[in-house]
């Protein structure tokens, strides 16, 4: 076109970034790659045999390089690398390692034009969003971490790192997503082993250079290539101690289920279908541009990406105007181009499967505006999409698309945004946009989201957790919550965990030595009342020498449920002040103090300890009352420092309904120990005491009952670990789970939370003493365990 | 001009109060603008000369002389060297740019200068720049300068009105000044940098134009903020709003500020991004400007000779 033909006409044209360099790079490997492993490039074990796959650009559907399919052999050698470098990485001080971490930032930025164009050509992304977001924000990552890891002995001086992890990340922010694992991994003192996703892995074998040349040693960080098999291997090697995952849920509840019951850590970061409310009283035109960003940002391939549009019914017409006018102005191209919004989804794998799911689910119902836009005529390029019509029953609005699809929604009441927002399984991120601040802060923390963004979107940052709730998957990345998803609490008690056997009733033994002149049968306390068990059935409690102690009631599924029930309706407490839960524990603990030479007769009867063990025992579960009820107001969150003028908020928000099963031996103090904190923190609990020696949790029903805690906060149900765990563990409505019960269940409460993802924490088989003070048998530990970090950013401004 | 003028519409003041500006999110989009598009080789030099017909060459300075006055005009019959058009190949096409912008006494002098040229006179009247002589005063400097010819006249609000929210004084002001302008066309200048937040831009923006503005103006150059990108933004935004409302389609005018080829480029995408190309037209957009001719002119010359041009060499504005 002539510089007149463009006076008249007044077109961008094109503006394509130069490619030369990162081809330059694939030449020298003459595009093929091997895995990196042990600070080198090693060959794949199959010699001439070994498997190979290629990355392909998919704005072009050409062959970029060809890369190895790593191994079970390969996973093997990676994990004995990065083992043989753990001892030396981990002593090493957090200054050394923060040297090694800073000089990766400095040569990601260095190299950062080379990798975001070969970031773009690999994915498809624009050229716009790899230079401006990925990789100034890997360098970030690598940056924040260098200095946790200066940091680390000082600010997290209880915890140690865990040994190798396992890391897989997914093909939607390859550089990025890497960066968010190895930069906290290595901080931490952890060594590493990555895969990256299939479709690609070259800015990451492009990063195993930088780690070359940053001079890290061999070992810390290998880097290898490989599909599902691949990873598959990962999660199951035996010499890992962690897996921090990021992909779909349905490989994220797989990861669960394999590594149930093998003591290995797990973070997932997984799906999500998040809300983008839009309320009457927003800035409409920025709220529109936010849209833009939400689900046409990296092509909607976006995990946090606000792919349900809520409107206030008020503005939903103007609105929706709007949006489609801003969709038509939206440019759909080459990756490398300039001038570009959007690029071409990852294959055509997916953009096969994101139009199907459309057809498919257009069927539903629900009206269609595509960008009425120029498209390449080949290439894997789709048009930004707008659903509207469409309901909660449709599939388009349940599932997640992962594509530059938006499905919209409207709403009358602030409350009805908060029940549609929440109307899913999933619970990564939400955005909010009102001018109004009360309407603002309210629905941010009402949504159950891991991340919400007030009056902006996708805003990401390494200061600030990243990590979702529910089926969104858990542990955090970024921030001093993200650091912790690499630690455990040193010295934890190595030896292995018993279960303790119900003593046999010796004939004629009933006597019990307490002065009970009435026989009391204990029932289960739900709902603040005693409810009779529904199987009407009793089991007894024999102390060690045979004698009957009593009985309590053989609790069932549906006892389960009913407990779960009660506790659903005790909403109110999550909400309730801080000060107030302080109260009500205080009073437990005042109330159990009046009683402490009953409960101390009642235990020492029931496991034959002596008196001074049992008053003891009493005396430290009153201490832990005091301890976690002075912790319920003390709990604080954080406010972050990300690089821009915003206010990130972490909250520690409560999971909601927690089940606990308590320990067989310490039936007083193991059961208040875990209840204590779980409640504080403003759960709701259902607990299921020791199975041998239950009488101390059935006594403590009129002790709760006379300290004003509200129906339903505290469900008990008794009755045998076995049988009562699983209901619970596979409770859809039950948010978090403690397995501290009778030995060799661990294993199947964490295969039973897939589900819906609950989050599980046990004593992983192992002893716990707890009476014993040096131990970490309290502590802070319980109440971040007790909730879940959810950060809000509030971008402030006149 | 072929866009139907605006006439204004009665003051909506619950329209007005309902407007919500959102700062940070309007920076964010601001800060992307320049990101998000890009233009290269004959696009830019197209766009470029483009620009030169958007701008309104202006001087307004207190040491302002028929003399300096004159030579501007003369510029403005000539903005390019006649050897860079012809290297690039758009001789042909009339690039002026869009207006003279001086003060009402020199309106005189440019109208002559310009004679037979087709490039307008603009005058800045009502107490430039900062509006606070009595209003009689201000339509009397109004009717002298359409007399002395220019056809389009800038005037400033008086900043004290959007500050205290009277947005119907300011209404009246307003709509009496474009009601003495006549056939001129009327430029609102809101001294944006002097009314403290985003949303009073805005709320300014609607007022203006509900009182009958053609153009709406960032600002007289004088304040120690001009023209910025989130202004702009705002700016635009209402114009899209009114036009909206009404049918209407009004000018917008950055001033102060824009100093640079590539700055200006990025004015030009936001215009072409929010409101479409016929605000790439000069009339619906106008620079306020005078250096930046000169940056253009050095561009340009790079883009005929593939040398980086001297300042020396582009005759002074």
């Amino acid at each position: 076109m002539s510089v007149k033909e463009i006076f008249g006409n007044m077109d961008y044209g094109s503006a394509p970034e130069s490619d030369v360099e990162a081809r330059a790079w694939l030449a020298t490997h003459k595009k093929k790659f091997d895995l990196f492993i042990g600070g080198k490039w090693v060959n794949p074990s199959g010699g001439a045999n070994s498997k190979s796959f290629g990355s392909y650009n998919p704005a072009d559907g050409k062959k970029l390089a060809s890369v190895s399919m790593a191994t079970k052999t390969d996973v093997a050698k990676a994990v004995k690398a990065a083992e043989a470098a753990g001892p030396a990485w981990r002593v090493l001080s957090g200054f050394e390692r923060a040297k090694y971490l800073y000089a990766l930032a400095r040569l990601v930025q260095k190299h950062a034009r080379v990798l975001a164009v070969l970031e773009s050509l690999d994915n498809g992304k624009s050229i716009r969003e790899t230079r401006d977001i990925d990789i100034p924000l890997v360098a970030r990552h690598f940056y924040h971490h260098a200095g946790w890891a200066s940091l680390r002995a000082s600010e997290l001086s209880d915890y140690e790192p865990l040994g190798v992890v396992g890391q897989i990340i997914p093909w939607n922010f390859p550089l990025l997503m890497m960066s968010w694992k190895i930069a906290p991994a290595l901080a931490a003192g952890n060594t590493v082993v990555m895969k990256p996703a299939e479709q690609t892995p070259l800015t990451a074998l492009y990063f195993a250079e930088l780690c070359m040349q940053a001079g890290l040693p061999a070992g810390v960080v290998n880097i290898i290539t490989g599909d599902g098999s691949t990873g598959a291997a990962i999660v199951a090697h035996k010499g890992i101690s962690k897996i921090a995952f990021t992909g779909s849920t349905e490989v994220g509840k797989l990861i669960r289920k394999t590594t149930a019951g093998t003591g290995k850590e797990i973070t997932l970061e997984l799906g999500g279908k998040s809300p983008f409310i839009v309320f009457s009283d927003a800035d409409l035109d920025s709220a529109v541009e936010g849209v833009v960003n939400a689900i046409w940002f990296n092509q909607g391939e976006v995990c946090c990406a606000g792919s349900r549009l809520l409107v206030s019914e008020a503005i939903a017409d103007k609105f929706y105007k709007k949006l489609k006018r801003r969709m038509d102005k939206l440019r759909v191209g080459n990756p490398l181009d300039k001038t570009v919004d959007m690029g071409a989804l990852v294959d055509k794998t997916q953009m096969e499967r994101i139009k199907t799911m459309l057809a498919n689910g257009l069927k539903e119902g629900g009206e269609v505006y595509q960008a009425n836009i120029d498209l390449p005529e080949t290439g894997c390029f789709m048009r930004p999409t707008l659903i509207t019509n469409v309901d909660t029953a449709c599939t388009l609005v349940r599932e997640e698309i992962f594509g530059p699809v938006i499905v919209a929604m409207t709403f009358r009441t602030p409350d009805e945004a908060v029940q549609l927002a929440n109307n899913t399984r999933y619970g990564l991120a939400a955005s909010v946009w009102s001018e109004n601040i009360n309407t603002a802060l309210d629905i941010a923390s009402r949504v159950k989201a891991g991340v919400v963004w007030v009056n902006s979107t996708n805003q990401l940052d390494a200061a600030v957790g990243f990590g979702g709730m529910r089926e969104s998957g858990y542990g955090r990345e970024g921030g001093r919550e993200g650091m912790l998803a690499y630690l455990r609490p040193k010295a934890a008690n190595t030896k292995p965990l018993t279960a303790l056997k119900p003593a046999k009733l010796k004939s004629g033994a009933s006597e019990t030595g307490i002065d009970r002149p009435i026989d009391k049968t204990a029932k289960n306390y739900v709902g603040g009342k005693q409810a009779r068990p529904d199987g009407s059935s009793v089991m007894p409690v024999v102390s060690p020498d045979g004698k009957l102690q009593g009985e309590v009631g053989r609790g069932n599924r549906k006892d389960v449920r009913n407990a779960v029930e009660a506790a659903t309706k005790a909403a109110k407490w999550s909400s309730s002040t801080a000060h107030l839960r302080a109260q009500i524990i205080y009073y437990i603990g005042e109330n159990l103090d009046v009683r402490k030479d009953e409960f101390a007769a009642r235990i020492k009867a029931m496991t034959g300890c002596t008196i001074t063990k049992a008053r003891r025992e009493v005396e430290l579960s009153i201490e832990r009352l005091f301890f976690y009820a002075g912790f319920a107001d003390k709990f604080d969150g954080a406010v972050h420092a990300p690089p821009v003028r915003d206010i990130a908020i972490a909250m520690n928000e409560p999971l909601g309904i927690v089940g606990i099963v308590a320990p067989q031996d310490a039936p007083l103090l193991g059961f208040v120990s875990l209840l204590a904190p779980v409640i504080a923190a403003g759960n709701r609990a259902v607990i299921i005491p020791s199975d041998i020696y239950p009488l101390a949790a059935t006594d403590f029903y009129q002790v709760l009952e006379t300290s004003d805690v509200p129906a339903g906060v505290v469900n008990i149900i008794t009755g045998e670990h076995d049988v009562l765990t699983p209901t619970l563990a596979e409770h859809e409505e039950v948010a978090g789970l403690w397995y501290f019960g009778k030995a060799g269940g661990a294993a199947g409460v964490e295969a039973a939370s897939i589900s819906n993802l609950k989050q599980v924490w046990s004593h992983q088989e192992r002893e716990i003493n707890w009476a014993n003070a040096s131990i970490p048998t309290w502590g802070r530990r319980y109440m971040e365990k007790a909730t879940q970090v959810k950060n809000i950013w509030v971008p402030y401004g006149a | 001009m072929s866009i139907v003028r605006n006439p204004g519409i009665p003051l909506d003041l619950k329209h007005v109060k309902g407007i919500q500006i959102n700062r940070s999110a309007l920076e964010r989009r601001a800060a992307t603008l320049g990101t998000r598009r890009s233009v290269k080789t004959d696009y830019q030099t197209a766009w470029l000369l483009k620009a030169i017909t958007l701008i309104d060459l202006t001087t307004l300075a207190g040491d302002d002389t028929i003399g300096r006055v004159k030579r501007l005009c003369a510029k403005a019959r000539n903005p390019v060297r006649r050897d860079v058009l012809e290297a690039l190949g758009a001789a042909d096409l009339d690039i002026k740019p869009g207006a003279v912008c001086v003060y009402n006494n020199f309106v005189g002098t440019a109208v002559q200068a310009l004679e037979g040229s087709a490039v307008p006179v603009a005058a800045v009247s009502t107490g430039f720049p900062a509006g606070h002589t009595p209003l009689g005063t201000r339509l009397s400097e109004i009717r002298a300068s359409v007399k002395a010819g220019a056809t389009e006249i800038d005037i400033v609000i008086e900043r004290h009105m959007a500050l205290r929210e009277d947005w119907r004084a300011l209404y009246n002001m307003v709509a009496r000044c474009r009601e003495v302008c006549g056939a001129a066309h009327i430029k609102v200048i809101l001294g944006t940098g002097e009314l403290g937040t985003l949303t009073n831009v805005a709320k300014a923006s609607m007022v203006s134009m509900m009182a009958g503005a053609d153009f709406i103006k960032t600002s007289t150059g004088k304040e120690s903020v001009n023209a910025t990108l989130p202004v702009s933004l705002v700016m635009v935004r209402m114009i899209r709003e009114y036009r909206e409302m009404t049918g209407y389609k009004i000018g917008y005018k950055p001033a102060g500020g824009i100093g640079d080829a590539k700055t200006a480029l990025v004015y030009m995408i936001l215009m072409k991004e929010e409101l479409g190309n016929e605000w790439l037209e000069p009339d619906l957009f106008r620079i306020g400007a005078s250096s930046l001719l000169s940056d253009i002119e050095r561009q340009l010359e790079h883009r005929a000779t593939g040398r980086y041009a001297a300042r020396h060499h582009q005759p002074l504005v």
